[in-house]
């Protein structure tokens, strides 16, 4: 028993800035989570175990086997975690579209911490602040001085702080994956180095609805329609990421008859989830009426209300451009 | 301090633009030099991801040219698939904060280079007054890598 307990791995989970999905989807493998603990001891979980920043600090470099490690990275206290769980853990995973590619916590990167402030503490309907506060760094109460992690202008990802071993995408990862990534971890069976835990096809190729001709010439937003539920998304006319999305979710969203918004992430040797989805959703709009007298590009186009929360709603700072420009 | 000259990237279609960029070369007809030309089969070849790469690399502006509307296309439709693009490109730079002004698409048959040569003068005007990207501006306080 006692040499049995020896051969455990450790496993470490944190969060930065996620929603907390993530943790969910960890627990979301079911029964299987036996085999977690079965082949694994956890020695830092902040959502579930009463375990402080210092007693990570002090243990050896490389001690943690590994780091699942969720959320992207937007302050200080962020940053320093991942850097501080890189440090103590042989293999670091981002876990989930948000480590990944900064999810959707990166969209902010439309915004910089100023207006993000605004926004979240004097503009929105349901504030009352009457001085007009928002956070600092620090502050003087006659007890001393408090502190506060820094709030970045722009929304990171895990691998643009440190460096990062494995990827498992989905917004949360889907449990056959996470299941999937245990076991691999468990048999010692990881892939190279870099690899994205997920199979390497698009959504489009698991969905199991009916293509046939892929032409549209009126896009519908969600609450517009209801689609067959038979037939491909997109050729009704609803933006669907599935072309441009990598697979792995078991089209949970589409048999729900919902569209895919992309928490896969880009397919392999894609650079970016968004100029992909723009390529492939150009090719198919307004096809066939081109020579009408009807046809008109920019009106096409313009159904499209919103062309970056759409095509980059998880992938913004890990995009080419990664955030709007700044305006001094 | 000497004046700005922009740095302008295109992507010429073989069968249209190239062949009239070419003419406007062999016919001695002056452009300003601010344009760097690429030569790609057709304008429906130019992913997305080209246009995205040029400006991160701080490109001031970006033309794609290709054969006349509606029926000059070698291959048929490649050019109304590039203006969809570019169309859906230009809403989506005006989001990321950059002039979609910059972002050009023309029609320059093979026979037509003093209409390159018009494009180009007008194009390195408008991004004169445009000033440097702004996404170039700000390149060196990101993280880009």
């Amino acid at each position: 028993m006692i040499s049995m307990e020896k051969e455990k791995l450790k496993f470490a989970f944190y969060w930065a800035a996620s929603c907390g999905g993530c943790e969910i989807a960890v627990l979301d493998i079911d029964e299987k989570i036996l085999d977690v603990v079965a082949i694994a001891d956890i020695v830092f979980w902040p959502v579930a175990m009463d375990i402080k920043y210092k007693d990570v600090e002090a243990m050896p470099d490389k001690y943690i086997d590994v780091c699942f490690f969720n959320g992207a990275i937007r302050t200080e206290e962020q940053e320093y975690m991942a850097k501080l769980l890189r440090k103590k853990s042989k293999v670091l995973l981002a876990f989930g579209s948000c480590a990944q590619l900064g999810g959707v916590p990166g969209l902010a990167n439309v915004a910089n911490r100023k207006e993000v402030f605004e926004r979240a503490y004097l503009q929105s309907p349901s504030t009352n602040n009457p001085n007009s506060g928002t956070p600092k760094t620090s502050f003087k109460v006659p007890e001393g001085e408090l502190k506060l992690p820094e709030f970045f202008d722009t929304v990171k990802t895990l691998d643009q702080t440190v460096d990062v071993d494995y990827y498992l995408p989905g917004c949360p990862p889907p449990s056959a994956q996470v299941a999937k990534a245990v076991e691999a971890i468990a048999k010692n069976e990881l892939p190279p180095k870099g690899s994205v835990l997920a199979p390497v096809k698009s959504v489009c190729d698991e969905c199991p609805r009916k293509k046939e001709d892929k032409k549209i010439s009126k896009i519908y937003r969600v609450y517009e329609i209801t689609p067959e539920p038979e037939r491909c998304l997109l050729e009704q006319g609803i933006i669907c990421m599935g072309p441009a999305t990598r697979g792995g979710c078991e089209t949970q969203c589409v048999s729900a008859n919902m569209p895919c918004t992309g928490c896969g992430g880009p397919c392999p040797n894609e650079v970016e989830q968004g100029a992909a989805m723009m390529s492939a959703l150009s090719s198919i709009l307004g096809v066939g009426g081109e020579r009408g007298p009807e046809y008109d590009a920019e009106k096409l186009v313009a159904q499209i209300k919103d062309p970056l929360g759409t095509f980059y709603k998880y992938s913004l700072p890990a995009s080419l451009l990664k955030r709007r420009v700044i305006k001094e | 301090m000497t004046e700005f000259e922009p740095k302008i990237v295109g992507f010429l279609c073989n069968w249209c633009a190239y062949a009239g960029a070419d003419l406007a070369g062999v016919s001695r007809i002056q452009y300003p030099p601010n344009i760097r030309i690429v030569r790609v089969m057709c304008s429906g070849r130019v992913d997305p991801v080209f246009i995205l790469e040029a400006f991160r690399s701080g490109a001031d502006g970006v033309l794609v040219a290709g054969c006349h509307l509606p029926s000059d296309c070698h291959y048929i439709s490649g050019n109304f698939k590039a203006h969809r693009r570019i169309m859906m490109l230009k809403k989506l730079l005006l989001q990321f904060g950059i002039e979609p002004e910059r972002l050009r698409i023309e029609w320059v048959s093979a026979s037509e280079g003093d209409k390159f040569a018009t494009v180009i003068k007008d194009m390195t005007e408008e991004i004169k007054k445009l000033g440097p990207s702004p996404l170039k501006v700000q390149v060196e306080g990101l993280i880009y890598g």
